[in-house]
């Protein structure tokens, strides 16, 4: 797919080159984008191949060498995850744990944030300093006691085992708290003066102006959520409470570790909700980076 | 701004009180009071969930904790630095030193050079059609790398897509992730093509930020497009450039997932990390051991990124 896009992106680049070299650099741009249509091309062959591979017969994925476009396209692989494998149990467990992390997130790191961001009391330096020093802190570190914790709190194999390790996050505090250090004393004031209570300030005035950050807050949370891997694959220790990523990594390890297929199919029905997700909001998805990143 | 209001009220007696406007004693301590309220849902889980944990994992590293101690918690034996000292003698631990080191020199530069240069051909289109290469370039960041790992095996089999596309133009491809010399450069290639689109959408943050007059003003003076690079863009670009690679060094050397979905750490320990390490230990049951692998780790974090953020300082 991406192969042939690049292509007619290089042969059409040809033609307009004339009619764009009357402003000054249009043909370096033609060249420009032309190579980097077919670094794209070559950079996307991982998700091409692992579509066209995942609607190919098992005898088709073994031969040697494999083949470019599936000969018999087949819908099997993906039968079988909708089948005995079922899919659908898995990806009801990814989006109740990830939508429960974005929405603890969303609302526990607005109101610390507000109250690091627009309020006066003892202890604020302190907990906001914490807050930074975890943020460097690696996920390896707090694995083992954090796993010796749940085991006691008899969390293994829950929901509230898989959730609650990642319901607030400190970056999501410091994005919270710096949008709101933007936002005006006076309008607060205001409110004030007119008797408003701060949970009525929070939830009337500071979060309807909190859209961007809490989309990026939300679509970052979401992300790592979906794509976590390794503390699901110690808490969810049963086929009931599998997340997509446990599923797909414990087959992949089985019995099944050759059926590149199956695998395949696998690997698009995980990646397709969130890249679908990622292209329509692409927008976010890129700011967000850049925010957090740029701390 | 607050000041002035201050003063009005007549109640300005240091800079303290600046952001307090008059209030009383009493008001303050009820707003202490609701503060915390709206603080404590996250101190609750941040307490139990991280500072517990971290706290934990720096005790356990001094004790001889393993998996039979999770009964009794507090039954462990204090043994100094014993496990410190189990770590740097064992060889398989200077091996994933060794192996998380070479990821990080090789990786980091390799992703920066390859971010740089998409960043620096996008930043010189406009419109729709830069982000459709910048949603196509930072796709594979979004994507899980379970996923991710299954295609990537599949590619780099002895005689897979890889090796069939270099048989084309006649090298003869080795067996990438089962040859302990090649299993790495493997896992170094992914986590490029992993890790690319962030530090490149960074990177175009910060060029965009770069001021057009002065390359303009350099054309003028009739500097090359590579010379400009050199002596304009690049000098302005260091304060981002340096943020990108404390972001990938913290990253990189957390290098975990690749090699587990991918090797296992093999062969012959050629992909073991340390955090590999860690986890290993961890499934042994050598609790002790693995928090204190944790802590090297942690410490090795913490000191690269305070050497580069004063690198950051000394060169403004």
């Amino acid at each position: 797919m991406t192969t042939s896009t690049a292509a007619p992106a290089a042969a059409t680049a040809q033609p307009r080159v004339p009619r764009r070299r009357r402003r000054t650099r249009g043909g370096g741009r033609a060249l420009t984008y032309t190579v980097l249509a077919v670094g794209l091309g070559l950079w996307l062959i991982p998700f091409v191949w692992m579509v066209l591979g995942s609607v190919k017969t098992q005898g088709e994925i073994l031969r040697r060498p494999p083949t470019w476009w599936p000969e018999s396209p087949t819908g099997d692989n993906f039968a079988a995850w909708f089948g005995p494998l079922d899919f659908g149990h898995f990806f009801v467990n990814s989006v109740v744990v990830a939508v429960v992390t974005v929405l603890g997130n969303m609302v526990f790191c607005s109101m610390v944030g507000y109250a690091l961001a627009k309020m006066e009391f003892p202890g604020k330096k302190t907990l906001f300093g914490l807050v930074m020093v975890t943020l460097m802190v690696p996920g390896v570190v707090t694995f083992v006691p954090l796993f010796v914790m749940v085991s006691k709190l008899g969390l293994v194999n829950t929901f509230p085992g898989l959730i609650l390790p990642f319901l607030t996050a400190p970056i999501g505090v410091f994005l919270m708290r710096q949008f709101m250090l933007g936002i005006p004393d006076p309008l607060l004031e205001a409110a004030r003066l007119d008797g408003a209570g701060e949970w009525r300030i929070f939830t009337r005035i500071v979060m309807p102006l909190c859209g961007p950050p809490l989309a990026t807050l939300g679509i970052l949370t979401f992300l790592s959520s979906w794509n976590n891997f390794l503390w699901p694959l110690v808490a969810a220790q049963t086929e009931e409470m599998y997340t997509l990523p446990v599923a797909l990594s414990l087959y992949s390890t089985g019995q099944n570790a050759t059926d590149y297929g199956l695998l395949l199919a696998g690997s698009v029905l995980v990646i397709t909700p969130i890249l679908l997700l990622f292209v329509f909001l692409q927008r976010w998805f890129i700011r967000g980076v850049a925010t957090t990143g740029l701390k | 701004m607050s000041a002035s209001t201050t003063t009005a009220a007549g109640t300005l007696s240091g800079p303290r009180s600046a952001g307090q406007r008059g209030l009383g004693a009493t008001r303050r301590r009820r707003q202490a009071l609701v503060a915390w309220g709206f603080a404590l849902p996250f101190v609750i889980v941040f307490a139990i969930f991280m500072l517990f944990p971290i706290v934990g994992s720096f005790a356990m590293s001094f004790t001889d904790f393993t998996a039979r101690d999770i009964a009794s918690p507090f039954a462990v034996n204090f043994v100094g630095l014993q496990q410190f000292f189990t770590l740097f003698t064992d060889t398989r631990f200077l091996t994933s030193l060794g192996v998380t080191g070479v990821f990080v020199l090789v990786g980091i530069p390799v992703t920066m050079i390859v971010a740089l240069a998409l960043a620096l051909a996008l930043n010189s289109g406009r419109g729709r059609i830069v982000a459709f290469f910048r949603v196509g370039f930072y796709a594979p960041v979004v994507t899980s790398i379970v996923a991710i790992s299954v295609v990537w095996r599949y590619i780099l089999q002895p005689e897979g897509l890889l090796n069939s596309a270099l048989a084309v133009v006649g090298i003869d491809g080795p067996n990438w992730l089962n040859d302990p010399a090649f299993a790495l450069p493997s896992l170094i290639m992914m986590a490029v093509w992993r890790n690319v689109g962030t530090l490149m959408v960074i990177f175009l943050a910060g060029l965009q930020a770069v001021p057009e007059d002065v390359n303009e003003a350099a054309t003028m003076d009739g500097a090359s497009p590579w010379r400009r690079l050199i002596s304009v863009t690049l000098p302005l670009l260091r304060p981002t450039l340096l943020l990108g690679a404390v972001l990938i060094s913290v990253g990189y050397l957390q290098f975990f997932e690749e090699a587990f979905v991918m090797t296992k750490g093999g062969p012959l320990d050629s992909t073991l990390s340390v955090a590999f390490y860690t986890y290993q230990q961890f499934g042994f049951g050598e609790y002790g051991l693995a928090s204190a692998a944790s802590y090297v780790l942690f410490l090795a974090i913490a000191l690269i990124s305070l050497l580069q953020f004063r690198l950051l300082r000394s060169k403004d």
